[in-house]
């Protein structure tokens, strides 16, 4: 009986050890919960490796009505990715932010906004946000120095779009749907010997007496870090 | 029995005799005799080779990996730059190309980096203990290790250790390193680099010798409670000074203030209040591209324009207005180190832009400031303060001379051990916290603390401990011939009479000539050879021709015709490039017929169209700069180096060498000689 009694008590104290975490959790009661989640704000954002996304994560639970619910409880998750907070309760708008700070690999990262469903279950969320490592931040680099001022459609104060000037139009360096099919060896191509090379418009310079074999390759992997939909490299399965 | 018996009995039957004593001594001897190889065999880097090991099993190309593979401790050693670094015992897969799409920890393959692993291994970016074989010892970071692991974010600042210049693919450490020198952080802190050249600030504050005749007290007192409540994008830092501190600095500053030695050049009497119409100075703030420097926040928050002069949001409630005209007449006589260019303005246009300017006020900012009339005791307090705070050190103040050894060395700041670090409550104990808190919150760490608080966003602070970061013994104690140093800029001037109108106008604010100068305009050095003798004298009458799409452009100076030509005559002779003669192009082979298979070659093979207008109506690139009237500016040889091969004649340009025959160039030169189109644009 005597032993019984000590192993109760060890259980609970290693529990208790164990629960610090959960007691923070369960600090979050929930005082009601929707049945849908979705985007305000904040996905498919890009950062340099381990570091914070720029604009904040907002997400909305509503009920199936599709009204604003206040005090749902959202939490997020995703491999390698720090949220700040883990959790919360919806405001009384229905909106949780929560700003994500991603891992050190460079490359897409997957987070989930999940969130318990009236009547059982969960329902979730699931943003693509990108890591840039060394390379791609090289090509970024490149990018913005030369590619962007006919592949980005949208100007700025300081820099204006040279996009619709040109025909036929160049493709944003985000339009997974069309670069995708592209092979590493014929983004090279285009860029290195210019639009002629692969039968495509003059209007593509050749970059190859300008920038070095290392800046193109660098800008091929941040056109494949950027490509929406997400670019797949060959034979690899996911 | 009792247990006496029974502990007898059991040791005659281990003990007994000596046959049974040796036979246990044997088996307790092979007993710790196997300890060591068993714990080897459960070593936490044999657990993960074994996982390593299956998991290229189930690769395609498994039979490769697993006769590469080699089992036991993987070491890169490099002595000389005291690596010795076992990381790959456990980090199996980071040279494997063929496992990039493993994502499991900690065999994925390590990304791209323009070194090669074994160049310099792995702590010298990452930081951890090299030598250690546990994944605690290695990744610790906590107070107990001399080196915990560096986080992703910083990790910029490991390029900075051998790297002490600009690189492109450290947008966040080039960053940090302009910080440093624009925030002026060397003026206190001695932030030396391991080349040993120090890092220098980049910008002149204020001298504050003659304040009295700019400014009120009262606006140095609301100025230093908070400067950016004056200007958002004020450089001054927050000292933190009470009310009777900010009285009394204020007091003593005006007591100092002594009038500026020579005779100001003074604007016609009555030309001030000749500003009546708004309408007409703003045309002149902006036909004059002020906005090129100055900055000024809109209705929406934003602040537009430069940032090479101070913010104008706010000038009225700052500057007298006598003071204001003196200076728009030769800013160099209440500061010979100012940037700012003498514009030869009429009387009327000083009178037109002070009264503009003057009207950029904020009656809010001075409205609750009444301080009482100063007396002895402020001031004397007021220069202790001063003394004190080091505001000599950025400022030139009568009776105070830069504080010397004022602040704490920098230079190996990132090296830091975290055992003599006292942290502040709440923040993290780790190195890159313990900098980036005590920037943010510089009081923090106790009382007696001194340093100012500036205003950073995230991403600012961030870079600027990035680049504190790189600051670390091992880039000091780096072989000499891996530091690449910066590049330094030269004192060059330009001479002669030239000369001294140059730097009147302070051409090098905005234009680099030979290593000397501001990096807002083109580069000036071979000026000579890139423009034709006739079009130099006109553009600078008018310079709004060129580029009419930036908003930063060359401001009109109003010079008279023979400054004009005393600088055309110059620039034309002096700033010459080499090879740019008749040797390089033979210009009498640029006939008509050259001339229209360059044009073809301009619209249809090269598509040149797409970033330059060579014809108003039907061309519509913008990129480059208009070529309408090139012939009228550019000489035929600069025009065919160029082709040949832009990063040659104006490095670090955006065009694309194109890779041309020398016929092709040459035929394309032939087109361009021939585009003079009158007017550079026609309102585009």
């Amino acid at each position: 009986m005597k032993r019984v009694n000590v192993i109760v008590a060890a259980v609970i104290l290693i529990s208790s050890g164990c629960s610090k975490k959960s007691g923070i959790e369960s600090a979050l009661q929930p005082k009601a919960s929707g049945s849908q989640i979705s985007e305000v704000s904040g996905g498919k954002q890009i950062t340099s490796v381990g570091s914070e996304l720029p604009q904040p994560v907002v997400v909305q639970v509503n009920d199936d009505k599709g009204t604003a619910v206040a005090g749902a409880l959202v939490s997020f998750h995703g491999d390698g990715t720090q949220f700040r907070p883990a959790q919360a309760l919806t405001d009384s708008s229905g909106q949780v932010t929560a700003t994500v700070r991603l891992g050190f690999a460079p490359g897409d990262y997957e987070m989930v906004a999940e969130t318990p469903k009236t009547g059982g279950g969960a329902t979730t969320l699931k943003l693509r946000q990108t890591a840039l490592g060394y390379e791609q931040t090289l090509g970024k680099q490149v990018n913005d120095g030369y590619c962007i001022r006919c592949h980005d459609p949208e100007s700025t104060t300081e820099r204006v779009s040279n996009f619709e000037n040109l025909t036929p139009s160049p493709h944003a360096f985000t339009d997974g749907a069309f670069f995708n099919s592209w092979s590493d060896a014929d983004l090279i191509m285009i860029i290195a010997e210019g639009g002629t090379a692969v039968k495509k418009s003059p209007a593509q310079p050749a970059f190859g007496k300008t920038l070095t074999p290392r800046q193109i390759k660098a800008v091929v992997a941040y056109m494949r870090a950027v490509a929406d939909l997400p670019y797949q490299p060959p034979g690899v399965k996911k | 029995m009792n247990w006496r018996d029974q502990l007898e009995k059991l040791r005659r039957l281990f003990f007994g005799d000596p046959a049974r004593r040796f036979a246990w001594a044997s088996l307790a001897l092979t007993v710790s005799l196997a300890i060591a190889p068993t714990k080897e065999f459960f070593n936490e880097w044999r657990h993960y080779q074994r996982q390593f090991f299956n998991l290229v099993t189930t690769r395609p190309n498994g039979d490769a990996l697993k006769r590469n593979f080699e089992s036991g401790i993987h070491q890169i050693w490099i002595p000389e730059q005291h690596v010795v670094d076992r990381c790959p015992t456990c980090h199996l897969g980071m040279k494997e190309a063929s496992l990039s799409d493993v994502r499991q920890r900690p065999f994925r393959v390590h990304p791209p980096i323009p070194h090669s692993l074994t160049e310099f291994g792995c702590v010298t970016c990452h930081r951890g203990q090299g030598a250690a074989t546990t994944v605690e010892e290695a990744h610790a970071s906590t107070k107990a290790w001399e080196q915990p692991l560096l986080p992703a974010r910083y990790l910029e600042a490991s390029c900075g250790q051998c790297h002490l210049g600009p690189l492109d693919g450290t947008p966040k450490l080039n960053l940090g390193r302009q910080l440093l020198a624009h925030y002026g952080c060397a003026r206190c802190h001695r932030i030396d680099q391991p080349d040993g050249s120090p890092l220098l600030p980049s910008d002149d504050s204020p001298p504050l010798g003659h304040i009295a005749e700019k400014t009120s007290r009262e606006w140095i007192f609301a100025w230093l409670k908070n400067p950016q409540a004056y200007a958002a994008s004020a450089t001054m830092p927050d000292f933190q000074f009470s009310d009777q501190q900010a009285a009394d600095v204020a007091s003593f500053l005006i007591a100092q203030s002594a009038p500026t030695p020579g005779t100001p050049v003074e604007p016609a009497a009555g030309a001030i209040k000749s500003a009546v119409d708004p309408a007409q100075g703003a045309s002149l703030y902006g036909t004059s591209f002020c906005a090129s420097c100055h900055a000024v926040q809109n209705a929406a928050g934003n602040i537009v324009g430069g940032d090479l002069g101070p913010e104008l949001t706010r000038i009225g409630s700052k500057v007298k207005p006598e003071w204001l005209a003196r200076w728009l007449k030769d800013p160099a006589h209440y500061d010979p180190r100012t940037q700012m260019p003498r514009y030869r303005f009429a009387d009327q246009q000083i009178g037109l832009l002070t009264g503009y300017l003057m009207n950029k006020k904020d009656d809010d900012f001075l409205a609750n400031v009444h301080l009482p009339p100063s007396d002895a005791a402020n001031v004397e307090r007021g220069q202790k303060l001063v003394a004190e705070y080091g505001c000599a050190a950025c400022h030139q103040i009568n009776g105070v001379g830069p504080p010397k050894n004022f602040a704490p060395d920098l230079s190996r700041i990132g090296s830091k051990p975290l055992a003599q670090i006292a942290f502040a409550p709440g923040m993290g104990e780790t190195l890159p916290e313990y900098i980036g808190g005590k920037i943010h919150e510089p009081r923090a760490g106790g009382s007696g603390l001194k340093m100012a608080k500036y205003t950073l966003t995230d991403a600012q602070l961030e870079a600027i401990t990035t680049a504190l970061l790189a600051q670390t013994d091992r880039a000091w104690n780096m072989p000499r011939e891996l530091i690449r140093p910066a590049a330094h800029s030269s004192d060059n001037q330009p001479g002669g009479e030239a000369g001294r109108l140059m730097t009147e106008l302070r051409c090098q604010s905005c234009h680099r000539i030979n290593g000397n100068g501001g990096d807002m305009a083109p580069d000036l050095t071979h000026e000579g050879s890139a423009v034709l003798a006739a079009w130099l004298p006109a553009f600078m009458n008018n310079p709004n021709t060129l580029r009419p799409a930036l908003i930063r452009r060359m401001p009109k100076f109003n010079l008279s015709a023979a400054d004009n030509k005393t600088i055309s005559d110059y620039i034309l002779s002096a700033y010459q490039a080499p090879g740019f003669d008749s040797l390089a192009l033979d210009a009498h082979s640029l006939d008509a017929a050259s001339a229209v298979r360059g044009m073809d070659l301009f619209y249809t093979k090269y598509a040149c169209q797409s970033c330059h207008i060579a014809d108003y109506k039907k061309d519509k690139g913008y990129i480059g700069p208009p070529l309408a009237a090139v012939g009228n500016r550019r000489p035929a040889v600069w025009l065919y180096k160029m082709l040949k091969d832009p990063q040659a004649v104006t490095p670090g340009t955006q065009m694309p060498n194109p890779g041309l025959t020398d016929a092709e160039a040459k035929d394309l030169t032939a087109f361009l000689v021939t585009l003079k189109a009158r007017e550079n644009g026609g309102g585009k």
